[in-house]
């Protein structure tokens, strides 16, 4: 794949990443608890990383929760979204880097911390550590939410043709 | 990308996820089984402190708010909550019963907000009558 190709793709991706977030946004909230999503996103995320490159992945999701914050959410939305999503990223990479891991896990972990990022974020903003009670909730969805993104996301990475697979890769 | 993944890690997979179904169940523990229960329960209304009920003690109590705004407040077994409010949005009603520190009940058309505090702490530096 060339420059051109890459970025193309990086661009694609990118543009499926927010529309899967939009569209998030607009099904009705299952828990009555506010924060919780299914983070459809990371679907991208995760492909990314298994199936293009690691630094691809990160740039990825940067760009599109900087793109998402700007045109849907307010700069409080983007700290929480940067904080989630960083602290997320480096606990996939480095799961996934040990090689040891199913996808799956790797999700779940990324679920999970996703959700700690948010929160810790919420309590420097907020400046209260009595929401730390929500820590429990988001815990707990976050390994559920993260089970069903790695079921989704391997099963893409599985079902990819090989001579696709192959282009990414390089 | 797929012979990286042909191994197994069924095994480290288990191993992962235990671990955090564990420290999920720690956090669980450490926040809600460390709460004590509140002492009393603080009424502010436009954020000035209003009354202070002990929680030990059933009682009901109308507390006027902002432009006669008005919520019940009842305090019984140990907790307190808003069982009639005036405002037009009833959020107060669903936020439930609270008991423990630092829990609050909060209706914004009212700008009222109720607060428990433990025993010792007496937050009442002024009291409007």
């Amino acid at each position: 794949m060339n420059k051109t190709e890459k970025t193309a793709l990086c661009g694609m991706l990118i543009a499926v990443a927010m529309v899967f977030s939009y569209v998030e946004s607009l099904l009705p909230p299952i828990v009555a608890i506010p924060g919780i999503k299914l983070g459809l996103s990371n679907i991208i995320s995760l492909v990314a990383l298994y199936l293009i490159s690691c630094p691809t992945a990160i740039t990825i999701n940067i760009i599109r929760i900087l793109l998402s914050a700007i045109l849907f959410g307010s700069g409080v939305s983007l700290a929480y979204s940067l904080a989630g999503g960083i602290l997320s990223l480096i606990i996939m990479i480095v799961l996934y880097k040990a090689n040891h891991f199913s996808i799956i896990a790797v999700s779940i972990a990324g679920g999970v911390f996703h959700n700690i990022g948010q929160l810790l974020m919420a309590v420097i903003i907020l400046g209260t550590s009595s929401i730390m009670y929500y820590l429990v909730v988001l815990w707990f969805t976050g390994i559920l939410t993260g089970a069903l993104i790695g079921l989704a996301g391997g099963l893409i990475c599985r079902l990819l043709p090989a001579d696709i697979k192959r282009k990414l890769e390089k | 990308m797929n012979d990286k993944q042909s191994r197994s890690t069924i095994k480290y997979d288990l191993i992962l996820v235990g671990i955090l179904l564990l420290a999920g169940a720690a956090i669980f523990l450490a926040l809600f089984l460390g709460k004590k229960s509140g002492g009393s329960v603080i009424v502010y209304v436009q954020n000035k402190v209003i009354a202070q009920y002990p929680l030990d003690t059933d009682r009901t109590e109308l507390i006027h708010g902002l432009s006669n705004g008005t919520n019940l407040l009842i305090i019984r077994d140990g907790s307190a909550y808003i069982e009639e409010a005036s405002c037009p949005d009833g959020l107060c009603k669903g936020m439930g019963k609270i008991s423990y520190d630092e829990q609050s009940i909060i209706c914004l058309p009212n700008k009222v907000v109720i607060e428990i505090v433990s025993e010792n702490k007496t937050e009442v530096d002024i009291i409007a009558k």
